[in-house]
């Protein structure tokens, strides 16, 4: 029982992780089409420039700012410089591109930051809380990870939902042309989601270094399973990465506790291929007209 | 003379001279170079055997794959148990066995990648890139855990020694026949390839890659072409991995993470989709040009392990730039700019030629657009 509880805890926790992460690859498959592959490394990266900061004395909030802020610039630039010219062209470009700068930005990492492992420090306590006598598996920096996520997750509903700024992105996503005819600047309306998504991947990235350790590889699976999450959810809907990066961060914790923590990986690609055989459109596709 | 023209003419004829004339070449370059260059030449003839499957792939079928490192695992790890065995099997029926092997996983993969497309098939890849070296790791009773199967060449038969006395004048040391059945592999594998992609199922490949509605109306089933190529993807994928397998002496999961899938994607990407050639320069480029750039690296005064990572960062440079500015690659940029050297008056349609054989392909070659 009390492993059963640990185990749902630990998905719990890895599952809100996996869904900010998820929630980055919607923003801009929504806005670009893209599916950005080098969002692992770009997460990676800027948890090593808070690794940086934090070594050097600075407190953890500052690097966790730091990291957050260096995010988002690096997703603009991204978008702006790299991105740009495939979009609206073979998707299979762009997803070469966007793996030509995973490998880029690995390969820099480790010739900047060197390819050892290193500590990263928890904000919070990485012990279990004692609850009546037992410890469960829900820790301190746990309880952050859960609650930082939501936080950006709000604040991400009230910016689409009720500000200008959030209708503008939403129109470009939806529709270019005629979004650009009624006066939106579509241009700089990708860049920001390019630089919102990468903040929020910056933040998955900041959340799972903690307490653990880091190596320019550390986020390689997380794409992956960030990748199932949002196709679990349709890869269009934030709400259904969500609920999709919930989804899988239980049932891998629950393969990971009761089968075997090798097989975590084939497990996610398990699920993702039951999805698309079963439901390709995700589990919160509204059903697609088809002409018959 | 007028002979040889006819010759050249037919497809399947001028295959087999270019044939001919690379075993020739392969015998020459492996017999001038001394053990350690036939080590790295044989390294460039795995990576390039499986490039050459991945290039048919996303070239001439529009598939992307980023799990042939894992399609390449199964070939290595068939081999390294059908090798270690007592009584040993002889190389080629392993090597074979290993294809095979491969070719069945293939058929697999295959028949759930032909219902996705673009990043959907980037994905799922993607995840058996990653998940496939923890299944090496959770069944570690046969497949050697972490620690991976030691692999012992088995003697050279006597008769490959004799014959190679015959030719060469002098003795045949162990690696060297290593890289002629890793060179020989190549030759007969991209023969293979070239005529396969000049052929009806080339054909019907192109097809479905181009317009997925038209080639449907002229009674092409889509999804029997889209396995077929996975398939014989998968097969040159485990091909490759075999001779790896035999090269390395180790097969451990280590050796087959995602990097190595995506060394090959650069390797296709950077000698141009599509052509055979290409995936042979980018293998080239893959397997000589890190010392040259580590190097460069150490003497401008970085440690070891970072200058060891400039090679990956210059790839990943050139990779987004050839996206970006050459989408035809390499090769398939020098071929263009060496037509229209000769022809000045014709611009090259950058869509019309696309096949193994003429290295003229581009990375945009995927029109079907099914947002």
């Amino acid at each position: 029982m009390q492993q059963l509880i640990n185990t749902a805890l630990g998905g719990l926790t890895l599952g809100m992780v996996y869904a900010a992460f998820a929630l980055a690859l919607v923003l801009i498959w929504r806005s670009t089409h893209v599916v950005n592959f080098a969002q692992a490394p770009m997460a990676m990266v800027t948890t090593f420039v808070a690794l940086e900061i934090i070594d050097h004395g600075h407190s953890y909030w500052l690097g966790f700012a730091v990291a957050l802020a260096a995010g988002l610039v690096l997703g603009a630039v991204v978008e702006r410089v790299v991105v740009r010219p495939v979009e609206g062209g073979p998707e299979i470009n762009a997803v070469i591109l966007t793996l030509g700068l995973f490998i880029v930005l690995h390969a820099l990492a480790s010739v900047v930051f060197g390819n050892r492992y290193r500590s990263f420090p928890a904000a919070f306590g990485i012990r279990g809380i004692d609850v009546g006598g037992t410890t469960i598996a829900l820790t301190g920096f746990g309880i952050f990870t859960i609650l930082a996520v939501l936080a950006v997750m709000t604040l991400l509903v009230l910016l689409f939902r009720f500000t200008d700024l959030g209708l503008r992105m939403r129109a470009a996503a939806f529709n270019q042309e005629v979004a650009r005819l009624l006066g939106v600047r579509v241009g700089r309306m990708l860049t920001l989601g390019w630089a919102l998504a990468a903040l929020v991947g910056s933040l998955s990235g900041l959340l799972i270094a903690g307490g653990s350790l880091v190596s320019p590889g550390y986020m390689d699976s997380v794409v992956v399973y960030g990748f199932v999450a949002a196709v679990l959810g349709g890869l269009d809907s934030p709400v259904g990465a969500v609920v999709g990066g919930l989804f899988l961060g239980l049932s891998l914790s629950f393969v990971s506790g009761y089968v075997g923590s090798q097989l975590v990986a084939l497990a996610a690609l398990a699920i993702l291929m039951a999805v698309l055989f079963l439901r390709p459109d995700g589990l919160f596709a509204p059903a697609r007209e088809r002409r018959v | 003379m007028r002979r040889l023209a006819a010759v050249w003419h037919s497809t399947l004829g001028r295959h087999l001279l270019v044939t001919a004339a690379a075993v020739l070449v392969v015998v020459l370059v492996v017999e001038s170079v001394d053990d350690f260059r036939a080590v790295q030449l044989t390294q460039m003839a795995y990576l390039g055997i499986a490039a050459g499957g991945l290039t048919v792939l996303t070239g001439l079928n529009g598939q992307i794959s980023l799990g042939h490192g894992a399609l390449m695992a199964v070939g290595a790890y068939t081999t390294a148990l059908l090798v270690s065995d007592d009584p040993v099997l002889p190389l080629p029926v392993a090597l074979l066995t290993a294809t095979a092997v491969t070719s069945a996983v293939g058929v697999v993969i295959g028949a759930a990648a032909a219902r996705l497309r673009g990043p959907y098939l980037a994905g799922a890849t993607l995840a058996l890139a990653v998940a496939l070296p923890g299944v090496a790791l959770h069944f570690g009773e046969t497949l050697g855990g972490e620690q991976g199967l030691r692999l012992r060449v088995p003697e050279t038969p006597g008769w490959v020694l004799d014959a190679a006395y015959f030719v060469t004048a002098h003795d045949l040391t162990r690696s060297k026949y290593v890289a002629y059945l890793a060179w020989f592999t190549l030759v007969v594998v991209y023969l293979l390839l070239a005529n396969l992609a000049r052929s009806r199922v080339g054909r019907r490949w192109r097809a479905v890659r181009d317009d997925e509605v038209a080639a449907e109306l002229a009674g092409i089933h889509l999804g029997r072409a889209r396995v077929s190529a996975f398939v014989v993807s998968a097969a040159a994928a485990g091909a490759g991995g075999a001779v790896m397998a035999l090269a390395v002496r180790l097969t451990a999961p280590t050796g087959f993470t995602l990097t190595l899938s995506l060394t090959l994607l650069t390797a296709v990407v950077l000698g141009g989709l599509g052509s055979l050639t290409g995936a042979l320069a980018g293998a080239a480029l893959l397997t000589f040009l890190p010392s040259v750039i580590t190097d460069a690296g150490t003497s401008a005064g970085l440690d070891d392990i970072r200058a060891a990572e400039l090679a990956p960062l210059v790839y990943g440079v050139v990779m987004v730039a050839v996206v970006l500015l050459a989408p035809r690659g390499l090769v398939g940029t020098l071929h263009a700019g060496w037509r229209r050297l000769r022809n000045p008056a014709v611009t090259p349609d950058p869509t019309t030629s696309a096949d193994a054989a003429s290295p003229g392909a581009t990375v945009a070659t995927s029109k079907g657009d099914t947002r």
